[in-house]
């Protein structure tokens, strides 16, 4: 094998619960620092303990770091899933595995190279707590790799430095258990492997972050003060990163006063109404969840739309329906978050592509939330939510002011004859609010019983209609506010590519390869709904368009069906829905059966749906 | 009463409270429940607490769920913005509402149905909570508004309209809060707005969650021979276990009030909850003794001020908050700033 330095792929079956975890972490952010482009998947179960869990890291010079699907070496240590894992192992690749036992002859591939380490014996011998035994087993794995893949072993040291520095104990062990799994492989096989890695500087001042890490951010800096939820995978990291943040940049240290609070709700049904109670009363309020939760929330998001309060709701989406499978990812809930609710209904969604652009549109959802009256819907999901992602920087703005909306003061409810809640100023489809507390003049009564422009109750069909007419153009004029699509074009391109959210990574690689195939494509991530003149614009000026997009109904699609005059014709659908993120080969395998041009490529995983 | 229309202009020789306002100012639109609906005397027993306190009206917020109960936000204090939410949601919206602005007087308004089936979780969860408010169960022991079901607060053996017997045992908010831990426990009797208005009075200066289940019967489907929440048989059963005077400003009787001081609670706000009847051996400080008194007496509509501790923390106070309101705060001091978010990203590399 020829070597190939930065661009490789590996995978690591583990048990869960096992502490694999960290040693995980550790090889990701020591490629991180290595400056070498990287991700790290977590493919993990809806579980404590005991049940498979995978790994899988990528890295690439270019910066393609989509998922790969076929791995070069395969750290197999996890004999309930030894066959299926030896599988996926590229031919000519390799496979790591504990030769503390002997390796089973019916699992053996001709075609694939075998370095057997007796991980589990050097740490019975080297450790005493049966605990530590388990623990140190995986940071022994991460020695190995260290010298297979030719891994930085000053920036290893200087991470567990960092982690670990202040326990002795703890720092002791880990540099132990890498130094055993690192001397055995040195000693025993050619090391680095064929592919490996070399420090480049392709990372500049790049950050490595999940994407509920960053939206907590997001929140933080956009100035919310009441926070509401309950726990549900995998939106929980957000909260708890909230928290984190609000302990730190929140608190008064002289007066030991905290400026927020987190209110941790009996159900979803409660979370959404602490947060539209909060926003009714002038705060910034925003609640975090996933599929199940949007469930519970229907009826309350129904009564922000119709009395026209503004909400945040950040939608982890997970891989549904019911239950679903809670630790997969999936865009599940793009059409129940669309029209969420009964009655005739229209939310305002921005679909965020990495952990920076979940910063950004985490403060974006509250100004437009505020601008518009209404419930915003970020929709984020499990493999960006959870993930640790190599992202830019996150930039931030002094000169920033947070878009209230139209709110009326005291005085300027002094200027005005009388006030009526639903009668809108100067053309505009958003009518001035008034907060609790503020003014007598200001008050009216909320409701989500049927009502007229002066907030009145009412059964009267005009009057009842001229304030559904109007919420229907408020929504319209939203599209103008919402960020618009990113769009690629490309020479001689015929047909587009339409995708959404953390979808954008794989799709642009599988741009790329068609084009240097011969195939170009011009490309357009969709950011927002309601959809801005761009959307339609893209769709009319290609022959017909892919849309790409994790959910078995297409639900991207029916949305560009039903809200654009785009003829469904000319819209095909390639769906990955089975629940691990999407690679660049789905993209491309659903597409090489109508296009001669392109080529198929062999993998192991589901292929992609195409209808 | 707010059950009639009445000219715009106040009558010169109304009395005035603190803040020089009328009873007048303190009302709402007109009612549409049923005539002699209990719901009304409730509604004129919140005006006139709300009026004795002084609170001013636009510092009020009134927030209810759906039912017949929770029309009634829109039949007083005008001047407060009102939130009529969805049904058994209220709790949630005041907690949420209380967290954002701690400084306004919160009244809830819901039902049996609201409180005790579609929304009894949100209920215990806000008495946990300890949020500040009144909230009030307006408590007729039926489904009013479509028209006769029975409620989770109907007795056994209590017959429907058409002559049904109900066989499932109720729940009883009284004994529900006082066992979740409930800060201020009471029930009263719409009929009786001697007793009613002092109680409510005592559950707005009350810090934390004060809870007033208040049995009020329904003239349209509930007040029939056979009911056990009708007009005649509350009067019947009715059995005041505690009498209370309420104090606003305590100064008035600091002499009255006996060194042992036993049967007077000074509330938060330093006006005096004056017992000035308990029954023997009875503690209004004491939840067992409370649940005890109201176990022996099955047979009776029990009414009083139950239970009340001023001593735990409301929501606020476990969280820390500033004495001011949440969304009073300055957005610079919301925002760390460009600076903090540079030095905050070395840890992500």
């Amino acid at each position: 094998m020829l070597s190939r330095i930065n661009d490789f792929a590996i995978k690591l079956a583990n048990v869960n619960g096992s502490g694999s975890a960290s040693a995980n972490g550790l090889i990701m952010q020591a490629i991180f620092r290595m400056g070498v482009p990287v991700s790290g998947k977590n493919l993990f179960p809806s579980n404590i303990q005991g049940l498979p869990t995978w790994y899988e890291i990528r890295v690439n010079k270019d910066g393609y770091t989509a998922r790969a699907l076929d791995y070069d070496l395969m750290v197999a240590m996890n004999a309930q899933t030894y066959a299926r894992d030896v599988k996926e192992v590229r031919s000519g690749g390799y496979l790591l595995y504990d030769s503390s036992w002997p390796l089973e002859k019916d699992l053996v591939r001709d075609d694939v190279n075998y370095i057997g380490v007796p991980l589990a014996h050097m740490c019975n011998e080297n450790f005493h707590e049966s605990r530590e035994r388990v623990l140190m087993k995986n940071i022994a794995t991460a020695g190995v790799l260290i010298e297979l893949l030719n891994i930085d072993r000053d920036v290893v040291a200087q991470l567990i430095e960092q982690k670990y520095g202040r326990k002795k104990g703890l720092h002791e062990s880990n540099r132990k258990a890498l130094r055993l799994g690192a001397d055995h492989v040195r000693a025993n096989f050619p090391c680095p492997l064929p592919f490996h890695l070399q420090t480049m500087n392709a990372n500049g001042d790049k950050i490595l972050i999940d994407g509920n890490t960053a939206v907590a951010l997001g929140c933080v800096y956009a100035g919310a003060t009441v926070a509401a939820w309950y726990p549900i995978t995998p939106s929980t990291s957000a909260m708890d990163a909230f928290k984190m943040f609000c302990e730190r940049f929140r608190k008064d240290k002289t007066a030991g006063e905290q400026n927020y609070l987190i209110l941790q709700a009996e159900d979803e049904l409660a979370a959404i109404g602490m947060v539209i109670g909060a926003s009714w009363n002038g705060a910034r309020a925003f609640t975090s969840t996933a599929g199940p939760g949007i469930s519970l929330m229907n009826e309350l998001l129904g009564f922000a739309y119709f009395a026209e309060i503004p909400a945040v709701i950040i939608d982890v989406q997970r891989v549904g329906p019911s239950t679903g499978m809670p630790t997969r990812t999936q865009q599940g809930d793009i059409l129940e978050c669309a029209y969420a609710s009964h009655g005739d209904t229209k939310h305002i969604l921005l679909f965020p592509a990495n952990p920076a652009e979940c910063f950004d549109l985490a403060v974006k959802s509250f100004d437009l939330a505020e601008q518009f009256q209404t419930p915003v819907f970020l929709l984020t999901d499990l493999d960006i939510g959870m993930n640790d992602w190599v992202t830019p920087k996150l930039e931030w703005d002094d000169s920033y002011h947070p878009n209230r909306g139209r709110v009326l003061s005291a005085e300027d409810l002094e200027a005005i004859p009388r006030f009526y809640r639903f009668m809108p100023e100067n053309g505009s489809a958003v009518a001035p609010r008034t907060l609790p507390g503020v003014s007598a003049k200001g008050s009216y009564f909320t409701r989500g019983s049927g009502h007229n422009k002066y907030g009145g109750y009412t059964e009267i069909p005009d009057e009842y209609r001229e304030v559904m007419d109007r919420l229907l153009r408020k929504h319209k004029e939203a599209a103008g506010f919402v960020p618009g699509p990113i769009v690629e074009k490309r020479k001689g391109a015929r047909v587009g590519i339409i995708t959404v959210g953390g979808c954008d990574a794989a799709v642009r690689e599988a741009v790329d390869i068609l084009a240097e195939q011969g195939t170009p494509m011009d490309y357009m991530r969709i950011r927002a709904f309601p959809f801005d003149h761009p959307v339609e614009a893209f769709i009319a000026a290609h022959e017909y368009c892919y849309v790409v997009e994790q959910n078995r109904d297409g639900q991207l699609r029916s949305l560009l069906i039903l809200e654009t005059s785009a003829p469904k014709e000319k819209l095909r659908s390639i769906l990955v829905y089975g629940g691990f993120p999407l690679s660049a080969k789905h993209v491309l395998n659903a597409i090489a059966p109508e296009m001669k041009t392109v080529k198929t490529v062999e993998t192991e995983e589901l292929d992609a749906i195409h209808r | 009463m707010p059950s009639i229309v009445k000219p715009p202009v106040a009558h010169p020789s109304l009395t005035r409270n603190e803040l020089g306002l009328t009873i007048r100012d303190y009302e709402g639109a007109m009612s549409t429940l049923c005539a002699g609906c209990g719901h009304d005397s409730i509604t004129a027993a919140i005006v006139r607490a709300l009026w004795e306190m002084s609170t001013p009206p636009h510092r009020v917020a009134k927030l209810s769920g759906i039912g017949c109960s929770s029309k009634t936000p829109a039949y007083f204090v005008s001047a407060a913005h009102g939130f009529n939410s969805a049904h058994g949601r209220m709790p949630p919206i005041a907690t949420g509402a209380n967290a954002a602005n701690r400084e306004l007087t919160y009244v809830g308004v819901s039902g049996d149905g609201d409180s005790l089936s579609i929304g009894l979780g949100h209920l215990c969860h806000a008495m946990r909570r300890n949020v500040n408010m009144l909230y009030i169960i307006e408590n007729n022991g039926v489904y009013g508004l479509t028209k006769g079901q029975f409620s989770a607060s109907s007795d056994v053996g209590s017959k429907s309209k058409k002559g049904e017997a109900n066989v499932m045992s109720p729940i009883d908010p009284v004994l529900l809060g006082l066992s979740l831990g409930a800060t201020f426990v009471a029930r009263s009797f719409s009929g009786d707005k001697g007793q009613l208005v002092p109680i409510l009075m005592a559950g707005l200066a009350h810090r934390g969650f004060a809870m007033v289940d208040v049995i009020s019967p329904c003239v349209t489907f509930n007040d029939h021979e056979g009911s056990t929440k009708s007009y005649l048989y509350t009067r019947q059963h009715l059995l005041h276990a505690t009498e209370t005077d309420f104090v606003p400003d305590a100064r008035e009787i600091v002499a009255e009030i006996a060194p042992t001081g036993g049967t007077n609670i000074t509330m938060h706000d330093g006006s005096v909850l004056r017992f000035t009847r308990l029954p023997e051996d009875y503690d209004v400080t004491d939840r067992q003794k409370a649940f005890s008194y109201l176990k022996q007496h099955p047979h009776e509509v029990v009414t009083g001020i139950f239970f009340a501790d001023e001593s735990v923390p409301e929501m606020h106070e476990t969280n820390h908050t500033p004495a001011t309101a949440l969304v009073d705060l300055p957005y610079a001091k919301l925002c760390p700033g460009a600076a903090q978010l540079q030095q905050l990203q070395n840890e992500f590399r």
